[in-house]
């Protein structure tokens, strides 16, 4: 389906609120083509192309809320479909916890669209797999992988004058390499919102190499190391903690961020003084809309952790106004400072330590201290006196992002990378961490 | 694995906007008007001409109305109700010995043609990395035939204040027995489902499926501690009248610790039990880490199935198409081949069955137009089979598909997902009570919590909703903080006991992930109530800051 500029978006949100007698109308467009290439045993094992387009339209009288989607954009189907979000509002009960829409914002908008990555076709995917399979091939190695690309827009407006339109790109590739016999694995993980920032074989050989250096892995006891935490590594598990700001659970006493006795902690001090997060569509390197579409609130550079402290909590419309605040607008990104060593550097200053380059399946263990379980996968390497010494089987680990980075001995040089489950765009720096507690030794290679 | 992202949808204050996830909102009165199963027939065909015409030596069509509704409640107020439709057509092709896929919600001829034209040229520009072309097992075509599941009382036609004055009343119930917050959500799924492919099968299918999670929270502000209890109950795959709680479905846990449910769900009497159980939580005794012996309810143990041994048996998997994301299986065809390889203790038998009533694989055929069978996987605890689609089959050595393979939505590519995957019932007579009595140090485990595994399926980590010190063949005591970390074959090797088949009942996942770009999968798993001896229990108890 073809996708709506500006102009043809904004007449059909306009023809949708003309055609509401609610008392709030808001409406939301999203298409999307997105293209895809999945690998395994050295050759392509599925591909495709899925193109949709969806019209949202929300419509409230007084407190009582009904949603409606359609894909079709005649007049006829437009009017349905705000006849339908009024009668779904009709038999919806009040919801007394129910915040009237945002008024006109400021949508500054940020770099989201490439036309590099927009011109991605069948060939270019079936190249990238080629890239990938045949430089593991070289090397007598096994190649699974994924790529994958989007080219979508985005539109919002409401009856109060909201109104934003945005178009995106964006490409992710993953890579693992295996060795023939199963003994050795290795992985890598890129994305990016521009296509010509990607290429295909330097991260494939990442991931080969990895494969190559850990064959003939040995087993470590179980116990607290200093580990040095590849991004990939760590931006599952940050990412359940940058899912657990909500200043409501806070103040419920659901949190970690509940004060013993009531409250919440803003303000205190929870980790190593190192520590800067904030979030900022803007950022270059991990753009994001300058809008939540939730709550159709402008998304603003928003501190998050400043030198240790926490600096801010999110409060959704219903919060904020129970509590007198401002509403915040979800953040779509998160980014670390780190330093300017590379990983190779953050090895050479490390006396003992274990390297890890990628997590996975991590699972909530207990929320009142954000225990997390996992694992490492896909390299995971002994370091002595400042080099690496030889892989080592994976591990179990049960630890908390509070102490991880509480235990930050040094972060080296920040990259962009991707959250597979984490509903953020993250750049974070790799960590050097101490007393990471890994309790059992997994035989999975 | 299971995927968060959807369970957070449910969990709480996600706006309108994220309702495309679901799929396109729709009145009350035109979500019980299907598609006429003649019309699809037509567009069905037009894929597989404008296909054949292009150059696919295979194709298959799959017309898809995904219609859903769900109801979200916190404490006393309806947080969202909304319903969705989805609608499209997916087309995937074999054109030089690759497969291509294209999907399109532009289900005029002419955008159908399109999207058949367009796998069809993905097929060839993939045609050239191909070593070996796919291979089909054998199908014959069934012609036209239609399945739905039985159920007494449709989803669709129960008026939504009724359901969301359940919840409601659910919420309450927890509260007023010692829950700070309450959660109660319904999800209500209804796959039409039109599969038609050039083997000559025209399949139309009516899926229906229920969930009902809840959750009770209790806080202590002065020690800023809480705890939560989860709902007991399991996702189901039948109508309205799951909801209809009758005496004869309640069962008694052991030592009458709690209420459990089999076929029909009290979903007030759990939300009050939940209440209460979280409240004691908050001054349960800390778990002593070290070996026990556990004593596994099926609304736990469905979860420990399925991670270690559902996922380990998918024949994908074993073979590494799963490598770079879910990862590989401890269970190579190395061990399959022996014919002795000793996954569990002898008593361990495992069946395969997509006919199993009320679960959540439940299907007359699967997404390649296979007709739903059973067949065992583990049985005597030596590993017998895998589960397999049509371009697996030749692989171990069978002519026909297993019927496991699945697409989440007509966008999405099918692909091999798990049937039902459950233990058998123990032979002799054993009831949960008798068999605490034969505990002298254990944990009796109930209901699902934290669970990990790794990428072979080895090491994983389970938590649970409730668990009891068991001394001396009596339980003693609400515990907290309980985990436990094991190896997949020496605990299904540990298995010392199974209670009898009155004590059987499923469990199920309603979001199970896998593949990229990655798709859920709706899937039960049943078993008696369990024990394992010797297993290493560890404390998840911290402190922050």
């Amino acid at each position: 389906m073809k996708q709506l500029n500006q102009e043809q978006a904004k007449r059909i949100t306009d023809r949708v609120i003309a055609f509401s007698k609610a008392d709030e109308c808001n409406v939301s467009i999203q298409g999307n083509r997105t293209g895809n290439i999945r690998f395994a045993r050295n050759g392509v094992s599925t591909a495709g192309l899925t193109e949709d387009m969806q019209l949202a339209v929300r419509v409230a009288f007084g407190k009582r809320v009904g949603t409606a989607v359609v894909n079709e954009f005649d007049d006829k189907s437009l009017e349905k479909a705000v006849r339908r979000a009024e009668e779904l509002a009709r038999l919806a009960p009040e919801n007394p916890e129910f915040v009237p829409s945002v008024s006109k914002q400021d949508y500054l908008a940020t770099q989201t669209f490439m036309a590099s990555t927009a011109a991605i076709d069948p060939d270019y995917r079936a190249e990238v797999a080629a890239a990938a399979i045949g430089a593991a091939r070289a090397r007598k190695l096994v190649t699974a992988g994924f790529f994958t690309d989007n080219n979508r827009f985005s539109c919002i407006a409401n009856s109060k004058g909201v109104f934003g339109f945005q178009e995106f790109t964006d490409l992710s590739f993953t890579c693992t390499a295996r060795t023939e016999d199963g003994r050795g694995s290795g992985w890598v993980t890129r994305s990016a919102v521009d296509a010509r920032r990607f290429n295909a074989r330097e991260a494939a050989d990442i991931a080969i190499d990895k494969a190559l250096r850990s064959m003939d892995a040995k087993a470590l006891e179980p116990g607290r190391y200093t580990v040095i935490l590849e991004p990939a590594a760590t931006s599952e598990i940050l990412g359940n903690m940058f899912s657990s700001l909500g200043a409501r659970a806070a103040d419920e006493g659901r949190s970690f961020l509940a004060k013993k006795g009531g409250g919440n902690r803003l303000g205190e001090k929870l980790f190593d003084e190192q520590v800067n997060i904030w979030a900022d569509p803007w950022n270059p390197d991990v753009p994001v809309a300058p809008w939540d579409d939730d709550t159709m609130l402008a998304r603003k550079r928003t501190d998050i952790v400043k030198n240790g402290r926490i600096a801010s909590l999110d409060y959704s419309p219903y919060w904020a106004q129970k509590t007198g605040k401002q509403a915040t607008a979800g953040h779509g990104n998160m980014i670390m400072a780190g330093g300017s060593k590379s990983l190779e550097e953050l090895i050479a200053g490390t006396k003992k330590g274990i390297v890890v380059t990628r997590t996975w399946y991590i699972r909530m263990v207990d929320p009142q201290s954000l225990l997390i379980t996992g694992l490492t996968r896909d390299g995971t390497f002994y370091v002595e006196n400042g080099k690496i010494k030889h892989p080592v089987k994976n591990f179990r680990f049960n630890e908390s992002p509070v102490t991880i980075l509480n235990n930050i001995d040094e972060l080296g040089k920040p990259e962009v990378i991707g959250g597979d489950e984490s509903p953020f765009q993250m750049v974070l720096p790799p960590m050097k961490v101490r007393d990471f507690n890994f309790t059992s030794l997994s035989d999975a290679v | 694995m299971e995927r968060r992202q959807f369970l957070h949808i449910g969990a709480g204050t996600a706006g309108a906007m994220l309702i495309p996830v679901f799929g396109h909102a729709i009145a009350a009165d035109e979500l019980m008007k299907p598609l006429a199963a003649s019309a699809k027939k037509v567009l069905a065909d037009t894929a597989l001409n404008a296909a054949t015409q292009a150059g696919a030596s295979y194709c298959d069509v799959r017309i898809g109305r995904y219609l859903n509704q769900f109801i979200i409640t916190r404490d006393l107020n309806v947080e969202n109700i909304s319903n969705t439709e989805s609608s499209g057509v997916g087309v995937r092709v074999i054109a030089g010995g690759a497969y291509g896929f294209a999907s399109t919600n532009d289900m005029t001829p002419d955008g159908i043609a399109n999207a058949a034209r367009q796998a069809v040229a993905i097929a060839k520009a993939n045609a050239k990395l191909q070593r070996e072309p796919v291979r089909l097992a054998p199908l014959k075509g069934v012609g036209e035939v239609a399945w739905a599941t039985p159920f007494k009382q449709d989803w669709r036609s129960i008026p939504v204040k009724q359901k969301a004055d359940m919840l409601i009343a659910a919420n309450k119930a927890g509260m007023d027995a010692g829950a700070s917050f309450m959660t109660a959500s319904l999800f209500q799924i209804n796959q039409q489902k039109y599969f038609a492919s050039t083997d000559g099968s025209y399949i139309d299918q009516d899926i229906h499926r229920l969930w009902a999670p809840i959750n009770a929270t209790a806080v202590d502000k002065a020690s800023g501690k809480f705890r939560s209890r989860a709902g007991l109950s399991s996702p189901v795959s039948m109508g309205y009248e799951y909801f209809d709680a009758k005496a004869g479905d309640k069962v008694r846990a052991a030592g009458g610790v709690t209420t459990l449910y089999k076929n029909s769900y009290d979903i007030v009497e759990d939300a009050r039990l939940a209440g209460m159980q979280a409240r004691q939580k908050l001054s349960a005794k800390s778990v002593e880490p070290g070996k026990y012996d556990l004593v596994l309810s099926p609304e736990h143990l469905f979860l420990t199935i399925h991670e270690n041994v559902g996922h380990p048996t998918e024949l994908d998997r074993v073979l590494g198409y799963e490598a770079n994301y879910a990862g590989t299986s401890f269970v190579g065809l190395d061990k399959w081949e022996s014919k002795k390889f000793k996954y569990g203790s002898e008593r361990v038998n495992f069946v395969a069955d997509r006919t199993t009533p009320g679960s959540l694989g439940l299907i007359g055929y699967d997404d390649e137009g296979v007709r739903a069978k059973k067949w065992d996987i583990i049985r005597n605890g030596i590993l017998v089979n895998y589960q397999a689609t049509r371009d697996q089959a030749h692989i171990i050595g069978e002519n026909e598909s297993h019927g496991c393979s699945y697409a989440d939505s007509w966008s999405t590519i099918q692909f091999q997902r798990m049937p039902n995957v459950s233990l058998e019932p123990g032979k002799a007579r054993l009831t949960p009570d008798e068999m605490v009595k034969d505990v002298k140090k254990g944990i009796y485990i109930l209901g699902r919590g934290s669970y990990s595994i790794d990428q072979q399926r080895y090491n994983s980590q389970f938590g649970g909703t409730l668990f009891y010190e068991i001394k001396n063949g009596k339980i003693t005591g609400p515990l907290e903080d309980v985990a436990y970390q094991t190896n997949t074959q020496e605990f299904w090797n540990a298995c010392s006991a199974i209670c009898d088949e009155r004590d059987w009942r499923m469990g199920g996942s309603f979001f199970d992930g896998k593949g990229q770009p990655s798709q859920v999968s709706a899937v039960s798993h049943g078993s008696s109530t369990t024990r394992f001896n010797g297993i290493n229990v560890i404390n998840t108890a911290r402190k922050i800051g």
